[in-house]
């Protein structure tokens, strides 16, 4: 695939990135399987070209959405920003994308759209987790409006000068750097403006532990593990631990979406 | 049969230790190669600890494997024990200075508030309990006490299965797998199941 570039961004952060390899090589894409290795292995197998992404809810132009009408190439931005998964283990990574909010307007949001639902693909034939149970498929994910519209929130089709590798997500994935890595759902086919709080796959699974907000937080623990601090991927086995921030560092951007709200409560 | 159980008796109890080394040469062999992929520190932890639960399989399958199949490893479960106690050891060793580069402030909290941590550390103190008290003077100056105390062991088992699947987010098929074979092993020394089979 041709090489990909961005404009320098400054939401980006100046940590060094993670390596390509350890970006593609450790994931969570529980679709093909749960180890951290497995998408690596399994993913090639999923058909990415042709894809749409299916747009519809409450917008003015529902349809159907060939990746390049939404992200298009000569629109990308680099955004380096850290990751943090609900697993107490970090990462900083390059991506290339396009603020969710451009690709909401093209669609036109309607007023009484207060939510996003998104979809991941549901292919058992190419997904090869997902003929066996554990997780309710497809996988579902969702934001508030204002969420979706902030502007460090990005759909990515790219890391690294490349489009996104499949284990990844690909060909177009969501990247909320504040939130835990869950939320930013993969290989997306369906985005969904809806008026109520829609259901998310972990928040079905185990309400108590993962909640719809999963804003990163290092003073709400998950009720089995602290999330006070994290291990960065790829400092070595001396590498140690690091505090984990509040809102995984991006407060200042972000803290003023939730004023007033118990974040414990609504973790 | 007998043919069998007269070579396993020839097998020494260092041969036991030797087999026991082979996973911990493999491991530092694969740590020294960058065998162990992105997140080597997780690897060594993970690969430790699940050592350990095997070995804690092998030595709860000793009396069942005499008792179903007359197949005699008695004098190896000493060693199976110790084996299966210094592997989860190192796990602990693993976790403490690799995965939490030793900040007290968080572990001791943590392994009292966590349910998985908490059911871990209790696993291994019993196991180091058993450990130190496997030697024949404890056994001669414990007595009938010795049996009670080793009956732990059980009790061990059941928290190293729990630990493990406390500590997933999905339980998926090889932990429940290793769990549902330590189950069985438990049931048999149960002893209406006991009975059943005298």
């Amino acid at each position: 695939a041709a090489a990909l570039t961005g404009s320098a961004s400054q939401y980006s952060t100046s940590e060094k990135p993670n390596s390509f390899e350890e970006i593609t090589n450790y994931n969570n894409f529980y679709e093909f399987g749960f180890g951290k290795e497995d998408p690596a292995r399994y993913a090639d197998r999923m058909t990415t070209d042709p894809w749409s992404v299916e747009i519809g809810g409450l917008v003015e132009r529902p349809g159907s959405y060939g990746v390049e009408d939404l992200a298009p190439d000569n629109a990308l931005e680099e955004r380096i920003y850290r990751l943090r998964c609900v697993e107490a283990w970090s990462m900083v990574i390059p991506w290339l994308g396009v603020p969710l909010a451009s690709v909401l307007s093209k669609a036109g949001i309607r007023p009484s759209a207060k939510f996003v639902a998104f979809e991941t693909l549901y292919r058992p034939e190419e997904m090869i987790a997902q003929r066996g149970g554990g997780i309710d498929w497809p996988y579902h994910e969702g934001l508030r409006i204002d969420e979706a519209m902030h502007p460090l929130t990005i759909l990515a089709t790219g890391l690294y000068d490349k489009p996104m590798p499949n284990q990844n997500g690909a060909p177009i994935r969501l990247v909320v750097p504040w939130k835990y890595g869950f939320k930013s759902i993969k290989s997306i086919v369906k985005i969904t403006l809806t008026e109520t709080q829609p259901l998310t796959s972990w928040q079905t699974l185990q309400p108590r532990e993962y909640g719809f907000y999963a804003n990163v937080n290092p003073e709400v623990d998950h009720p089995r593990w602290s999330q006070a601090t994290e291990r960065r991927i790829g400092a070595g086995l001396l590498g140690g631990r690091q505090e984990t921030e509040m809102f995984n560092g991006y407060g200042d951007q972000v803290a003023g979406l939730y004023a007033g709200m118990d974040l414990a409560k609504n973790y | 049969m007998q043919a069998l159980n007269r070579a396993l008796r020839k097998l020494p109890e260092w041969s036991a230790w030797l087999l026991g080394t082979i996973p911990l040469a493999l491991l530092v062999s694969d740590v020294m190669t960058s065998q162990l992929g992105v997140d080597p520190v997780r690897e060594i932890e993970h690969r430790l600890g699940r050592t350990a639960l095997y070995f804690l399989i092998a030595t709860l399958a000793v009396t069942p494997l005499r008792q179903l199949l007359r197949v005699n490893l008695i004098h190896l479960r000493r060693a199976l024990g110790l084996l299966s106690f210094s592997y989860a050891l190192l796990h602990m060793l693993a976790w403490a200075v690799f995965d939490m580069a030793l900040l007290w402030g968080q572990m001791i909290p943590d392994v009292v508030k966590r349910p998985y941590l908490l059911f871990g550390m209790t696993g291994f103190v019993i196991l180091l309990a058993l450990a130190v008290t496997s030697n024949r003077f404890s056994i001669r100056k414990l007595g009938r006490r010795w049996h009670k105390l080793h009956r732990l062991v059980y009790l061990a088992a059941l928290l190293a299965c729990l630990h493990w699947l406390w500590a997933l987010k999905l339980w998926t098929g090889w932990p429940l797998f290793c769990t549902a074979v330590i189950l069985i092993l438990l049931a048999m020394r149960l002893p209406v199941l006991r009975r059943a089979r005298a």
